[in-house]
């Protein structure tokens, strides 16, 4: 009998135990979770604005003013067009 | 051993032989039972009835609600490049009987946030709990603010809204307010698919204000989602590029400027000047923000003839080549008496469009009931707003054909007494581009054409008033300077005098209305010029050079194959379907 007992009580007390455990575990996880979820946000974020930023490089006046000035491209004149088609 | 011999045990205490009254006993028992009673009452009431509220209490001590912010979509051009979208950024305000600023503190963050010290000053002194020190910076400056850690200076996270393109598009996208809602243009017609639903949950904090546990999701954020729209930010840009020139060279007041895909329905671009930067929204004037295209009316002038030759040849009263005799260039009806700019004399239909004879136009137009035109600009989408969702669209004048008085029939004919938005004009002209058929615009990217659009002409009809279009830009047409290198052209020049409290003024609306290759339409192009200023003020010479301009490099922008080629043009057949290359 006495044994019994003595078991059980060890049993409570290791369960007792490993439930402060899991919960300290769990909220370090939780921890780590929000910490990545902040830092995807911030990509996110940055992505954005590298997304702008892309976009804004890559504007047509500011591309057609590089290929003039720049790279002296212009307009083709009709007769220097040659049409491609398909042999179908 | 000695108290036993006094022999006094617990049984046999001399003060027990005493005899206590049974009473004090008694109620001693029922003081402890009554405490008991009530201890055990108070638990219940406790635990029992009062509970949720207790509970409420103890949570609201650790557990908080934070705000899940929703981001507004992003609007994309039709290859999906970027035309607005929003980024976080900080605004920094501060509670000023909380301030205490030392000088070097003072001149740190008026460099940060790059202000007069003066300034920032006065702002702290303001008798108010909360003060915006500035609104809407970088989240590095905000982080750097925030890092001189001064009491009193806190920020918040704001969404700003970016437009890369600028004033290119300022007028298809529109712009959003401070709190990030739609209100022009696209950000307002799309508004409840853009804007986000922000979101709720509970957590538990620790001491120092980190969230240590999730407790429960109460509102997932719903991020706003993405619109595709169906104008070609390129095509755009060369419409943008082109109408600001001819504004520049005519000395116009405005003008506006649409494509359509002549295919689709599909609006490829949307250009109205003045325009303005919608990054940077200071000191707008009313003109400037004017979405012309849709709000403003024009009479439309000569465009409209063409409807009138295509509904002469539907009723089978005239045909192609059916001469009207123009002379002498006036023609009285009732006591009023309409005239041409040039004399002509016997013209053909054809020639009446591509000469724009009024008087020619007012003949074919007066052989029928005025029931049957209203019918016709009806159908055609004149007299009601599109619908499109555009704020402030307008549908123009069209009064009921009741109403109509001869001459009125005959200057209708020719776009006079009659009013319309460029929009309105560049749908109609699908009638021409489309073998007589109308498909609904969209602003939107569809997935794929419109099976069938509204029949308004035989498909016989669109295509004879097409090659009367055709010889409009033609030698002997008043539109030479539409002509596109390559491509075979059609359109319809229109030059019409401003009405100004009821008189016609001696300012002009120079417009024209075109679509290419005639082989097979793709685009359709409405260009229209308010009051040039310059030497010139027909639309041929006005608004059909930007349409030339527009319709070249759009073709070109979009590989549309030569229709026309020229001479020197070489024709490279390919044979390996492998290496075949789209144009």
């Amino acid at each position: 009998m006495v044994r019994l007992e003595a078991m059980l009580i060890v049993l409570v007390v290791v369960s007792a135990l490993s439930v402060v455990t899991a919960q300290h575990q769990s909220r370090q996880r939780f921890v780590a979770l929000e910490r990545e979820q902040a830092r995807m946000q911030q990509l996110e974020v940055e992505y954005g604005q590298l997304q702008l930023e892309q976009s804004t490089w890559a504007t047509h006046a500011r591309v057609e003013k590089l290929a003039r000035e720049r790279l002296g491209m212009r307009p083709p004149v009709p007769g220097q067009t040659v049409v491609l088609e398909s042999g179908l | 051993m000695k108290k036993k011999a006094r022999n006094v045990t617990f049984n046999h205490n001399p003060l027990l032989e005493r005899g206590l009254p049974v009473w004090r006993a008694r109620l001693l028992l029922m003081a402890l039972m009554a405490g008991s009673a009530a201890l055990g009452l108070r638990a219940i009431y406790l635990q029992g009835v009062n509970e949720e509220f207790l509970q409420a209490k103890g949570e609201s001590r650790y557990a908080r609600v934070v705000d899940l912010a929703a981001t507004r979509g992003r609007v994309l051009d039709r290859h999906g490049e970027i035309q607005a979208v929003s980024t976080p950024v900080k605004s920094i305000w501060a509670i000023p009987s909380d301030v205490r600023l030392d000088p070097p503190e003072a001149r740190k963050l008026a460099t940060l946030l790059d202000m007069d010290v003066a300034e920032l000053n006065s702002r702290l002194a303001a008798n108010k709990d909360f003060v915006y020190l500035k609104r809407q910076v970088s989240p590095e400056i905000g982080k750097k603010v925030a890092e001189l850690k001064i009491s009193g200076i806190h920020d918040q996270q704001e969404y700003r809204r970016y437009y890369p393109s600028g004033a290119v598009m300022a007028h298809v996208l529109g712009f959003t307010g401070v709190e990030d809602k739609g209100q022009e243009g696209i950000e307002l017609a799309f508004d409840k698919v853009l804007a986000g639903k922000p979101g709720q949950r509970r957590v538990i904090k620790d001491r120092r204000g980190q969230v240590i546990e999730d407790v429960e999701s109460v509102k997932e954020p719903l991020d706003g989602r993405d619109v595709t729209l169906s104008v070609d930010a390129k095509v755009q840009y060369l419409a943008h590029t082109a109408l600001k020139q001819a504004i520049d060279t005519h000395k116009a007041k405005a003008g506006g400027v649409v494509v359509l895909d002549a295919k689709t329905g599909e609006i490829l671009a949307l250009v109205n000047s003045p325009t303005y930067n919608p990054n940077n929204r200071g000191g707008l004037s009313g003109a400037q923000l004017r979405n012309r295209v849709f709000t403003d009316t024009y009479e439309p002038g000569s465009t409209m003839k063409p409807f009138i030759a295509g509904l002469a040849l539907e009723k089978g009263k005239f045909r192609f080549d059916t001469v009207i005799d123009t002379a002498p260039g006036r023609l009285t009806i009732g006591n009023a008496t309409i005239s041409d700019a040039h004399r002509h004399g016997l013209l053909t239909v054809a020639e009446v469009i591509q000469k724009s004879s009024n008087i020619g136009a007012a003949k074919m137009a007066l052989t029928f009931p005025a029931e049957d035109m209203w019918q016709l600009f009806d159908s055609l989408g004149f007299g009601a707003p599109l619908k499109l969702g555009f704020p402030g669209e307008v549908g123009g004048r069209l009064r009921p054909a009741k109403t109509w008085k001869p001459i009125e029939q005959a200057t209708m004919s020719y776009g006079h007494g009659i009013s319309v938005s460029l929009m309105q004009m560049a749908n109609a002209f699908q009638v021409f581009a489309r073998d007589g058929d109308i498909v609904p615009l969209t602003l939107a990217k569809l997935d794929a054409p419109p099976l069938s659009g509204r029949r308004i002409f035989s498909p016989q009809t669109a295509r004879e008033v097409r090659a009367m279009l055709e010889m409009v830009v033609l030698p002997g047409g008043t539109a030479q300077k539409a002509q596109v290198p390559g491509y075979r052209v059609a359109g319809k020049t229109g030059t019409a005098e401003k009405l100004e409290g009821g008189r016609y003024t001696h300012k002009y609306v120079a417009s024209f209305v075109g679509f290419a290759p005639a082989s097979d339409p793709r685009l359709i192009i409405a260009v229209m010029v308010d009051e040039p200023g310059g030497a010139f003020h027909y639309g041929g010479d006005v608004a059909a050079p930007v349409f030339a301009q527009l319709m070249g490099g759009a073709l070109r922008a979009l590989g549309v194959v030569p229709d026309a080629p020229l001479a020197p043009l070489q024709m490279a057949r390919q044979g390996d379907p492998a290496s075949r290359s789209p144009l």
